[in-house]
């Protein structure tokens, strides 16, 4: 027998591990090892593919497998779908092989997004490190479409090196366009770099921010995560005002499969994108 | 119970018949080169007639007594969970059709099963797995396709093994719960019969249809002593009071290490466990590469891999694979789905090649806390 | 700039935030205005450090002379922040150029006079140690952050089904 409840319970749901198929439009090479693909999004019963800034998708490379990767378009325009993609296995070297009218399975949106409705009327520091920049650039569409609607808008970048930046046209027009402080840094520089040298940290020291009006989104390496939440902290951040989005292993991308716990949270649906309060006391803890 | 009723082995061989006519596949207990299984049941005639178990940490002997009861045993080291969550199961095909390709959805077509002989704390792992298969806003569909065809027959339990300790958090060795029919076998010198109780309109309807004797006062005596003394004899216990917040804020405790220079991290305790749930999934292509499949396999957080990500891997350590496997188990399980993990089966503790047994390891952890607090050393 | 503007003005500078009076003025007796040029360096690698700066504007980028890698970009400090402490600890040599990235303003600071001030007045000193002892933990904080490569893969990871 079952418990009624559970009987009953939505038959209706989602079948959600079965992919929508979507069409490759281009792929772009950010970097030597990284790169965009452009995506028809998959269409479902003649409504298109909406999506909150922070969220990703299962992205199925046919025969090869899923990888979980966060979505880097424009929320506004979701008729064309964004994944910037770091080459680093097999499902990324296939995904990277592909060729504009080739299909994908796609699996979401899923997680939880950025906070952005709670940002209007504050300032905004966005605090990227590497690949951590492409689950925030739907924030940024977001934060310059609605450009009136918040204070300063800080946004803060560290790299490997100048090589290895992403969306390098886009962080110029950002800083230009835009009513924007866009300061970025790599770890190692070379001589035809103008820009800062050293970690995303040091760079808050130019930005004078009026903390209590200020809310935080950090994205990036475990590491640079930390820190940067303990500078933002140090500075005078409230924890609740700082959010970051978090990376475990996902198989499912639904919190059945057990991968993605980080204590009792599951990063695929009580994230990935947290308050720091929400998740500060797994941080320092070793191997959660 | 309520309206007990007496069912004759005659009975049961009836209740088997009548479950296959209805076309269920009639699954129960049988000795299987040494070790109980559940697996297919034809008649009552393959149920383990007079074999009883023998559990230590790390030792499982099956033997046989002479005597005729047919669940004697206690628990054998799987449990429902291989029916209902296959430890196999292809989720999708891909066919290739030049740049694109078809996406279709396996459904099971598996019979519906009809369950002889679960236990009563694996009908609470079953509850277990409803919710963590059901409560979020996606579920698994093959799951609860298969629970909601599924028909549960619990046996109470007239033996406790050693690593029983299912008293402790309330799951045994009587059946409140989850069942359509629940037994109390009873063997004594001049007779072997069932006391019987429906726990749902179609085990009522069922015991009707099979028109056994209404259950005497005597019966049901016997059937309450039966449980009293499995009760009784439950030696192992887990003070679970206060245990999310023990291990949640103890992951940096010592005992930890001293595990895990005895854990193997093998992951059998995840295979035997009635409620782990965690799978991975393959992909893989026929050799023309025309079709794929994706496949879910049970997976354990034991592995290297389960925590590996591309830049890393962020559980290393045994010591880190033990620890979330157990504070997952006793501790987030309670956050994440409102109710323990743990059942108190004890069949990680049998199955573990090492016999590590989670009671004494969460009363080391106790201990230590309780010593620190008390000032000692 | 006269003395008591220039007291007015290092105030302002984080490096010497919450600093009493009676300090800074010691501190003003040792401290000039400077500009250095884009493209021009503010020190090179081996000469007596005689000066530390504190920045006011522009960008100088500390470099090393890397052999046959060339110069070797190591650290950009920017305005706000403190440039040298080679004059506090001996043998008193720059361990690296400092090349302007931009047009910098900065406050020179003397050496000699601020170790000799440190000498005569204790609490002077160790209020100047204090500031720069934090400033130093900071500095080697970034530097271990930045020698974790945390935006590179960790090795051995490649290959692997993502």
């Amino acid at each position: 027998m079952i418990d009624t409840n559970i009987a009953v319970k939505r038959t209706e749901a989602p079948i959600s591990m079965l992919p929508a198929l979507a069409t490759v439009r281009r792929v772009i090479w950010e970097t030597d090892d990284t790169y965009t693909l452009l995506i028809d999004p998959p269409r479902a019963n003649g409504r298109s593919f909406a999506f909150s800034a922070g969220q990703f998708n299962m992205v199925y490379a046919f025969g090869t497998g899923e990888s979980a990767i966060s979505i880097s378009s424009d929320p506004s325009r979701p008729n064309m779908l964004a994944h910037t993609i770091h080459r680093v296995g097999t499902v990324t070297s296939a995904l990277s092989r592909l060729r504009r009218g080739d299909t994908i399975g796609l699996r979401g949106p899923f997680g939880t997004a950025w906070p952005i409705e709670e940002a209007v009327g504050k300032d905004v520091c966005i605090a990227a490190g590497g690949i951590g920049l492409a689950p925030l650039r739907p924030v940024i569409y977001t934060l310059l479409r609605r450009r009136e609607e918040f204070g300063r808008i800080m946004i803060l970048y560290g790299a490997r090196s100048p090589l290895d930046l992403l969306y390098r046209v886009e962080l110029e027009e950002w800083s230009k366009a835009a009513n924007a402080e866009v300061i970025i840094t790599v770890d190692r520089g070379d001589s035809s770099w103008k820009g800062h040298i050293g970690v995303v940290t040091g760079l808050f020291s130019y930005l004078k921010m009026d903390t209590p009006a200020t809310l935080a989104m950090v994205c990036g390496p475990e590491v640079m995560m930390k820190y940067t939440c303990e500078e933002l902290e140090r500075r005078g951040l409230a924890a609740e005002r700082i959010y970051l989005s978090m990376e475990r292993n996902m198989k499912c991308g639904v919190g059945l499969c057990g991968h993605c716990q980080f204590g009792p949270k599951f990063i695929c649906k009580d994230g990935p994108v947290f308050s720091l309060p929400q998740i500060k006391h797994l941080l320092d803890r070793k191997e959660i | 119970m309520n309206e007990p009723f007496r069912l004759s082995t005659e009975d049961l061989q009836h209740i088997v018949m009548s479950l296959q006519q209805k076309g269920y596949e009639v699954i129960g207990p049988r000795n299987s080169d040494g070790v109980i299984v559940y697996d297919r049941i034809h008649s009552t005639d393959d149920l383990p007639a007079g074999f009883v178990d023998e559990q230590a940490p790390g030792m499982y002997r099956l033997a046989k007594n002479g005597g005729t009861q047919f669940f004697g045993y206690t628990l054998p080291p799987q449990s429902w969970k291989r029916f209902l969550y296959l430890p196999r199961r292809e989720l999708i095909a891909f066919d290739k059709d030049g740049k694109s390709f078809g996406v279709s959805h396996q459904k099971d077509e598996a019979k519906p099963y009809a369950f002889i002989g679960a236990r009563p704390c694996e009908l609470k792992a079953i509850s277990i797995q409803d919710r963590v298969f059901s409560s979020g806003d996606y579920l698994d569909d093959g799951y609860l396709s298969a629970r909601r065809r599924n028909f549960i027959i619990a046996v109470n339990c007239s033996h406790a093994g050693e690593n029983c300790f299912c008293t402790s958090f309330g799951t045994g060795p009587e059946a409140e719960s989850g069942f359509d029919i629940a037994l109390t076998e009873i063997v004594n010198e001049e007779k072997h019969f069932f006391v019987a109780g429906a726990g749902s309109d179609s085990g009522k309807s069922l015991i009707e249809e099979i028109g056994p004797a209404r259950a005497v006062e005597g019966d049901v005596d016997a059937a309450h002593e039966v449980i009293r003394k499995t009760s009784d004899a439950i030696t192992k216990s887990l003070d679970i009071a206060g245990l999310p917040k023990l291990l949640s804020d103890n992951s940096d405790h010592p005992h930890w290490d001293d595990v895990a220079k005895r854990c193997l991290t093998c992951g059998n305790c995840t295979m035997v466990c009635p409620t782990c749930f965690c799978s991975t999934v393959e992909d893989a292509t026929d050799l023309s590469g025309k079709t794929a499949k994706r496949t879910r396999i049970w997976d354990s957080c034991f592995t290297m891999d389960f925590a590996r990500v591309s830049g890393g891997n962020f559980r290393i350590s045994a010591k880190s694979r033990y620890r979330q496997w157990l504070t997952h188990k006793l501790s987030s399980w309670v956050e994440q789905f409102g109710v323990s993990g743990c059942v108190g089966c004890g069949r990680c503790i049998t199955w573990c090649p090492v016999g590590i047994d989670l009671t004494a390891e969460v009363g080391a952890i106790k201990g230590g806390v309780a010593k620190q607090e008390n000032g000692g050393s | 700039m006269k003395p008591q503007d220039l007291t007015e003005s290092l105030h302002e500078h984080p490096f010497l935030n919450n600093m009493n009076e009676e300090l800074l003025k010691t501190l003003t007796s040792c401290a000039s205005n400077v500009v250095f040029n884009e493209g021009t360096y503010l020190f090179h690698e081996g000469e007596d450090a005689k000066t530390f700066y504190l920045l006011r504007s522009g960008r100088v980028v500390l470099e090393v002379r890397g052999g046959e890698r060339g110069q070797i970009r190591i650290q950009t400090v920017g305005a706000g922040e403190v440039l040298g402490w080679s004059w506090l600890i001996s043998p008193y040599k720059w361990h690296f150029d400092a090349f302007a990235l931009e047009q910098v303003h900065a406050f020179a600071i003397d050496a000699s006079c601020l170790v000799s001030k440190c000498e005569t007045d204790c609490h002077f000193g160790y209020e100047m140690l204090r500031r720069f002892s934090e400033v130093l933990e900071r500095r080697l904080e970034a530097t271990r952050l930045q020698l974790l490569d945390v935006y590179g893969s960790a090795v051995g990871e490649r290959g692997e089904n993502y």
